[in-house]
Parts: structure tokens; C-alpha cells; sequence
């Protein structure tokens, strides 16, 4: 997963289609926002289609990851520092 | 390779997806070649193992030029570090609508999207983002893909 593996994540879906995970997202999380594709967040440019949802939980911070082999993955990532940034955007 | 316009008449980014359909690598050096005998520079970004096939099959680089990992073209691109004239990506899943659809929202080239595999009708209602679709009901020959294409002629779009 490239410089994701450096982090400790967990997978909420994996092999999940970028609908799923959107609507997981909007389900399952009071907080969110959305952004384009491209966004960065950590190191990574989002893939997916318009919007793309980025899920917000305390200091948790839940976003789709997609490899073209391996579909979308559903990550779960502690990052205190990232989501302040992110709350700061949706305003 | 011979007979290519010695003046570059644009730039092509070819977006790989996973080469678990045995069409893509196939499809991708014929449109490689249609490409640059039209004086489009073609660059190919894909996984390693998508690009390895194509630098595999061409080793003197008759076809291929520039290869780059995906993800690098997608960080490039998204920076506004680089963008191309065309876009091209290949899709057989539902990963291949997500990159396409990237490509569409964060680069300004005119984007065809090529759809193939078992379950290629389904894929291509899922597509509601601008961009010329060429699609066919191909998975081993190549044939019904080549040609969709040779219909649409992207080269010389």
C-alpha cells in the first residue's frame, strides 16, 4: 500500500466499491466532508468519484483508499494533527 | 519506430489498471503505437506489475517511451506539476471508474475511458462524469476492443 503501510490503520471494507464506501461514510458518521478527487490527506492523493466522503470520529479520521488491483479499501486512522486540519476546512 | 511526425502534436497519458484481464497490455502498445504515428508523445502510468508487462514485451522501446508508477502520476498531476492533452484509462472494475473519474476532476486533458472485461456493460453505467467512452465486450481478443477504437480514432481527436 505504498506509505500507507506505514501507518496503523484499520480496515473497516476492503474490495468495497467507491459507492459503498461513500455510503458507509454517511451512515455511519455524523461528521464528515467532501472533497474532490485528488485531495491529499496525509500523503496521499484521494481516488474516487465526486465526492468523495472523508469520514471525522474525535481524532479518527476514516477515508477510501483505492489500488487497481485491490478495489477500495475503508481506513481507519488515528491523527490528531489531520483532523483539526480537516475540521478546518469545513467551514 | 518509423513514419512518426518528427514535431510532437500533443501528449497522452495512458492510465494502466490491474493487467488481470489479458487485453489491456495488448491494447495498450497497438494504441501506443496509433498514438505516436500521429505525433502524440505517449506516457504510460500504471502499477508495477501493469507496467512491467509492456516494458517486458517491448525491450528496445519500439512503442514505449516514458513509464511512471500510477500513484506518482496522480500526485504529479493533482500538484499541478504536469497534465497531458489526453488522458486514457483502461477500466475492467470498479477501481478503473474511481481513477477515471480522477483523472476527470484533477487533470484538463480530454479523457477516454476504455471499458472491457466480462462485465463491461455494467461498468459503463456507472460512468456519469464527462469523457468519451469506447467500450467492448472483450477479456482474451483483443479484437472487439481494437475495433471500438479504430471507430472513435482518439489519435486524432
Amino acid at each position: 500500500m505504498g506509505c500507507v503501510e506505514s501507518m496503523n490503520y484499520e480496515i473497516l471494507m476492503r474490495d468495497a466499491s467507491f459507492r459503498e464506501c461513500r455510503d458507509y461514510i454517511k451512515q455511519h458518521f455524523k461528521e464528515f466532508i467532501d472533497v474532490q478527487p485528488g485531495f491529499k490527506i496525509f500523503d496521499i492523493h484521494l481516488i474516487g468519484v465526486p465526492p468523495v466522503a472523508i469520514g471525522l470520529d474525535a481524532d479518527f479520521i476514516v477515508f477510501p483508499y483505492t489500488k487497481p488491483c485491490h478495489g477500495t479499501f475503508l481506513l481507519r486512522v488515528e491523527d490528531t494533527a489531520e483532523a483539526a486540519r480537516l475540521r478546518t476546512l469545513k467551514k | 519506430m518509423s513514419g512518426e511526425p518528427t514535431t510532437p502534436l500533443g501528449t497522452a497519458l495512458l492510465v494502466l489498471g490491474c493487467p488481470q484481464v489479458p487485453v489491456q497490455t495488448s491494447i495498450a502498445l497497438y494504441l501506443i503505437n496509433r498514438l505516436k504515428k500521429s505525433g502524440v508523445v505517449p506516457v504510460v502510468a500504471g502499477n508495477k506489475s501493469a507496467n512491467t508487462l509492456l516494458v517486458i514485451a517491448d525491450p528496445d522501446r519500439h512503442y514505449l517511451g516514458e513509464v511512471m508508477d500510477l500513484d506518482r502520476a496522480v500526485a504529479l498531476i493533482s500538484d499541478k506539476k504536469r497534465d497531458f492533452d489526453r488522458c486514457f484509462v483502461f477500466i475492467h472494475n470498479d477501481a478503473g471508474i474511481s481513477y477515471a473519474a480522477t483523472m476527470g476532476a484533477i487533470s484538463k486533458a480530454k479523457l477516454f475511458i476504455l471499458i472491457y472485461g466480462e462485465h463491461y456493460d455494467d461498468l459503463v453505467k456507472q460512468v456519469d462524469f464527462p469523457c468519451t467512452i469506447i467500450a467492448a465486450k472483450a477479456v482474451h481478443n483483443p479484437m472487439p476492443l481494437k475495433k471500438a477504437i479504430d471507430e472513435v480514432k482518439p489519435w486524432a481527436a
